[in-house]
């Protein structure tokens, strides 16, 4: 393994109810979560889920609501137990942890963003952001100089003394994102954070996390129930149903290989020409000169705009090497294709 | 039609199962013997009470009338910035004065300061430990229960047969009347804050004591100061029936024109008692209404 895995979950089922022996019991012998609601009237919220998140990476969950999704964030930093499996977080099993040592590893390991902010409405802007450090003893002066600058990173320098009431909901996440990132902590969770937001606010929240990402390179493990949200900020998404992960995968290959009827499901509605790259689909026989030569990671969005000109681009990686090339009619043929495979 | 008026008592009565006498006899012993063998105990117990209600009787009647009135005032001012509720308290006040009640009216106030002090005393923490523990719920809302429906009359008597007529009964009694409604809504304010903030809290790594001190308890706030609110109604309709076991104050007043069927007498200081809930009433619900505001929450509703 070259990359360093960071949070690791490990068959990690929970059920919720009275009698969560006795629903697990028929888990382990093969019954579906179906079946097992029935007989037992135990509700399974997951079932045998195991993922590995790299260091650095925005890991994406995606699921509609039910999916369970919320219940496996709450795993990683364990404000939820589970009913079997394990869970490691930087290689330290994290639920043998006693509840001081829990307490310290929230406190400088991760931080969390919540769906509704979970700001402290009695706090001033200033305070909530400072919150996580006077959790951990920081004092006042220092904490409050961080908190000024990270209202300042996340663009609302001048509203220190506003109550979280009186901010619109873009603002209130961004308090919620500062108050998360001032922790320095090396993983963030982020539970539905751009959901309750506009489109329009969502979206720029989108790009903001991206851009500050580059700077930080956190390892980020997103929660969201859109499909569109998961592909753009996600470097790997999962696809979480009904308690079971049905795919995991980059983003780009969700698209082109959807698992499931499911997964297909979602990617019916995405804007393919945005997320398929040209070098998943150039022709590497394509190395004679040409006027335009563009990055590996293009987009079919980036590059059609350029066949108004020319008949087809280069493509580079990221030495500048010529790796291959690509028409006008092999990108139309790559987005019709791809169309076509799933009606 | 005459026939239907026959007496028929006897054939439907309950059957007896068991013989109660004795179990009446054991506790009316039991009470006796505990009047005699621990009342000085328990007076003693209750002593750091009276020195309470005296303090703040002596400081209350010290104070001159138009002080108390300017400081009354004052605060419902600071309560609403407004002008109507301090105009209302200055002439409620001054009506009280007028009406020759302003000594009962501060021995009343005295009692009602002296029980609702108490009972937050133990109302609160009461109430804190209820939301924290399940058990604990079920085991005190029973108790609660008994507080606020048992006739007041019924723990009057034992409560005066130990400690003696006077002010303490009169206090012990109002604080059973007043506390569970603080206690309760002590409960329900910290266990209805919002689950992402207290998950909030936890994620970002707070103690216990951390999450009760930095978050519960001024999130639960606002409902906290309607139990308080509550309390001390519910104080000031104790002091007719405290002032049946030597309370003083505005209930004797009512009880003697009650019996000298002196009708204007009981009017005049039963008004007095309207004057004093409507000053307390109007001054906590303000103050609950701009901690709510600080917070938030009526904004939410509007």
């Amino acid at each position: 393994m070259s990359k360093q895995t960071v949070i690791e979950l490990k068959n990690i089922t929970k059920v919720f109810g009275e009698k969560p022996r006795e629903a697990l019991t028929l888990l382990e012998q093969g019954l579906s979560k179906a079946e097992v609601q029935a007989q037992t009237s135990q509700v399974v919220g997951l079932n045998d889920v195991c993922l590995s998140v790299n260091r650095g990476e925005i890991f994406v969950v995606m699921g509609l609501s039910g999916s369970g999704k919320s219940t496996l964030i709450r795993h990683i930093n364990r404000l939820i137990d589970p009913t079997s499996g394990t869970v490691h977080v930087n290689g330290v099993d994290i639920l043998g942890m006693q509840p001081e040592e829990l307490r310290e590893f929230r406190r400088t390991e991760i931080a969390m963003v919540f769906q509704n902010f979970g700001l402290l409405p009695h706090r001033n802007v200033l305070d909530n952001v400072a919150y996580g450090l006077e959790i951990r003893g920081v004092d006042k002066s220092t904490r409050h100089g961080m908190a000024i600058e990270w209202l300042e990173t996340v663009g609302l320098k001048g509203y220190e003394n506003s109550r979280p009431h009186e901010l619109s909901g873009g603002q209130k996440q961004r308090v919620g994102l500062a108050r998360a990132l001032i922790m320095d902590s090396g993983i963030l969770l982020m539970d539905e954070a751009f959901s309750a937001l506009d489109p329009l606010i969502r979206s720029g929240m989108q790009e903001q996390l991206l851009e500050l990402q580059i700077k930080l390179k956190k390892t980020i493990f997103f929660i969201t129930h859109d499909f569109n949200e998961a592909i753009k900020i996600g470097d790997r998404v999962a696809v979480l149903n009904d308690g079971e992960l049905v795919q995991t995968g980059r983003p780009e290959q969700i698209i082109l290989q959807p698992a499931t009827d499911y997964v297909a499901e979602f990617v019916r509605d995405v804007n393919r020409a945005r997320v398929i790259r040209v070098g998943t689909i150039m022709d590497k026989t394509l190395v004679m000169p040409c006027e335009v030569v563009v990055p590996l990671l293009s987009t079919c969005e980036d590059v059609l705009p350029l066949f108004a000109a020319h008949d087809y681009v280069g493509i580079v990686d990221s030495e500048g090497k010529r790796v291959g090339g690509i028409g006008a009619k092999g990108v139309i043929a790559a987005l019709a294709q791809h169309h076509q495979a799933l009606e | 039609m005459s026939g239907r008026l026959v007496y028929v008592g006897q054939i439907d009565m309950f059957p007896e199962i068991f013989e109660t006498r004795p179990v009446r006899i054991w506790i009316d012993n039991g009470l006796d013997w505990m009047v005699k063998y621990w009342g000085d105990w328990f007076e003693a117990g209750a002593y750091p009470l009276l020195v309470m209600l005296l303090a703040i009787q002596n400081f209350l009647l010290s104070v001159p009338w138009w002080l108390i009135i300017i400081a009354l005032g004052g605060l419902a001012y600071v309560a609403t910035k407004r002008w109507i509720l301090p105009i209302v308290v200055v002439v409620a006040l001054l009506l009280v004065g007028v009406m020759e009640l302003w000594e009962d009216a501060i021995k009343t106030m005295a009692l009602m300061i002296a029980a609702t002090i108490t009972t937050i005393a133990f109302a609160l923490p009461m109430g804190i430990a209820m939301s924290r523990s399940v058990i604990l719920r079920r085991l005190v809302t029973p108790i609660l229960d008994l507080m606020q429906t048992l006739p007041s009359f019924v723990y009057l008597i034992p409560v005066v047969m130990i400690f003696g007529p006077g002010k303490v009964p009169a206090l012990i009694a109002t604080i059973i009347y007043a506390a569970p409604p603080l206690i309760r809504l002590t409960d329900l304010g910290i266990r209805l804050v919002d689950t992402e903030i207290m998950e909030a809290a936890q994620a970002f790594g707070a103690t216990k004591r951390q999450k009760l001190i930095g978050v519960q308890i001024p999130l639960a706030l606002p409902t906290i100061l309607a139990g308080i609110n509550q309390t001390t109604m519910m104080a000031l309709s104790m002091v007719v029936i405290a002032s049946m076991i030597g309370a003083g104050g505005l209930g004797y007043q009512v009880l003697q024109g009650i019996g000298r069927l002196e009708v204007s007498r009981g009017l005049f200081a039963g008004l007095g008692i309207v004057a004093l809930a409507i000053i307390f009433d109007r001054i906590t619900q303000a103050f609950g209404k701009r901690l709510q505001e600080r917070i938030g929450l009526s904004d939410k509703n509007s």
